[in-house]
């Protein structure tokens, strides 16, 4: 499980989340929206230790993030699969070798290191490119290869950042259809950090709101539907006003 | 003003501690071979081939100059074969390691720092770290180890090349027999010219190597911060080796 407690952070003065709970429950996808630059990126690197609080913590299995050491946090990290909003592919290395890199730290022999590549790269559809190197392909594929690096760690949680984000509509269904099949083949538990409210429908148990620094509402993807909080039913119809 | 100066002062020291602290997460990082070595063997190659050309570039012409330089200074108050000496010892003291160095620190260093930084504002280090690599094994060490290791032997060719021209241009264009340019280079060599020189190098290699590693790795800001990142580890790289080369100059001279 993991769980955001009473989470604060500022950057240079600005405070960003200001007092952010959340409990995420095992095998189910939690969906965070809300505008741009509420900080829902900066609440996602809390999970992973990539950010450290100003107060509260992130409880992950039991354990304070803030408080972990270096070799703490490699082992959280090991249970973990981050799919960055761009990618972050290594630009120097090929499609298979970006999936095989976080394999390669956790021991594993050649073999399996290569059965997994393949098999992840084969969720993704994209047998066939591992040779190829990221600045070859489209920004879809790159999502795709992003998300065949997270699953093939076979993680316990998986993180997603804007995994839709400037892509085309039949892309980012594909992108959706591609985390479902993810939760359902792995049963990991998912929280995806996104704005684009037909993906969040899509592949959410539960949506939850961040709105100034806070979470505005959480519910299922049938109470956010229904919602009267003006605030959500702006966001999530997006009108102006 | 006092303001203004407290300020200066107090970045200043927060800067060395920052270097401070990165230096000490290098070190414990070295702890993690099995990371950094592999790296470090694709860091040398790159850093020994890509070097090598504009070091023996900029060592022909120096050793060229070196001599007739030399030999105009020196006629008629000093013997020709001192061309020999000072080609020599001005090769392996000063020339060699600091021009090599001045001129790696803009190659090396920005493609380090512009490497780093793209790699820091496009998230792949962030990457890395949810992989659950440490960034300081898998991108520093094998980098500040390369550097380290690699620059001398770049400017023992250097020299090697300097002085070959110095000789050749002593031959065609000076009238000066290879015995004599021999008996120079022998006149006053050391074995202290050689380590000195080459401890020189390593201390170069090890300070833009690392100025890279640490300017790339605080990029922020996208295109225009590892642009920016890129002119600091070449501006900061070559202060520090004239100031470097002074240092060593007065403690081991």
């Amino acid at each position: 499980m993991i769980e955001f407690q009473d989470l604060q952070k500022a950057f240079a003065g600005k405070p960003v989340l200001q007092g952010l709970s959340l409990k995420i429950r095992d095998a189910e996808t939690v969906v965070i929206i809300g505008y741009s630059g509420t900080g829902k990126s900066v609440a996602l690197k809390h999970i992973v230790g990539l950010l450290h609080p100003d107060a509260g913590d992130v409880i992950v299995d039991g354990q304070a993030v803030s408080t972990l050491d270096r070799d703490g946090l490699t082992d959280l990290r090991q249970g973990i699969g981050y799919v960055f909003q761009f990618a972050a592919l290594f630009d120097s290395l090929t499609v298979a070798d970006n999936v095989a890199l976080g394999l390669k730290r956790r021991g594993l022999d050649e073999e399996e290191i290569e059965d997994r590549v393949g098999e992840a790269l084969a969720l993704v559809d994209l047998s066939g490119s591992g040779d190829r190197m990221p600045a070859e392909l489209s920004g879809g594929m790159r999502k795709r290869v992003g998300i065949a690096r997270a699953i093939a760690l076979r993680p316990r949680y998986i993180l997603y950042d804007e995994p839709t984000t400037g892509l085309d509509p039949v892309t980012s269904a594909v992108i959706d259809r591609l985390m479902v099949r993810t939760r359902e083949h792995l049963s990991v538990t998912g929280v995806v950090v996104t704005h684009d409210m037909r993906s969040a429908y899509t592949v959410g148990d539960r949506i939850a709101m961040l709105y100034e620094g806070r979470i505005r509402q959480v519910g299922t993807v049938a109470e956010i539907k229904e919602t009267q909080d003006p605030v959500v039913r702006q966001f999530i119809e997006g009108r102006a006003e | 003003m006092i303001e203004s100066i407290g300020r200066r002062s107090v970045a200043a020291i927060e800067s060395v501690g920052r270097v401070g602290h990165f230096v000490a997460d290098m070190t414990r990082a070295l702890r993690d071979v099995g990371t950094w070595f592999g790296p470090t063997i694709v860091q040398m190659r790159r850093i020994g081939v890509d070097s090598l050309p504009v070091a023996l570039f900029i060592a022909a012409f120096t050793g060229v100059v070196l001599a007739l330089q030399a030999s105009y200074t020196f006629t008629g108050a000093v013997p020709l074969y001192f061309v020999g000496t000072l080609v020599g010892k001005t090769m392996m003291l000063e020339l060699g390691p600091v021009l090599a160095g001045l001129a790696l620190a803009g190659r090396v260093g920005a493609s380090m720092a512009a490497e780093l930084g793209t790699m820091k504002v496009t998230e792949q280090v962030d990457a890395l770290e949810t992989l659950a690599y440490d960034p300081q094994s898998y991108l520093v060490v094998p980098r500040v180890l390369a550097g380290t290791l690699m620059f001398p032997v770049i400017v023992a060719f250097a020299i090697a090349t300097g002085i070959i021209t110095g000789w050749l241009t002593s031959l065609v264009l000076l009238d000066l027999s290879t015995p004599d340019f021999l008996k120079g280079l022998k006149l006053f060599y050391v074995f202290k010219d050689v380590w000195f020189g080459l401890l020189k190098s390593a201390t170069f290699g090890f300070t833009i190597t690392l100025v890279g590693c640490i300017v790339g790795l605080s990029t922020r800001g996208g295109a225009e911060g590892v642009g920016r990142s890129t002119t600091r580890a070449v501006v900061y790289s070559a202060i520090l080796i004239l100031v470097l080369d002074a240092f060593l100059a007065v403690v081991l001279l």
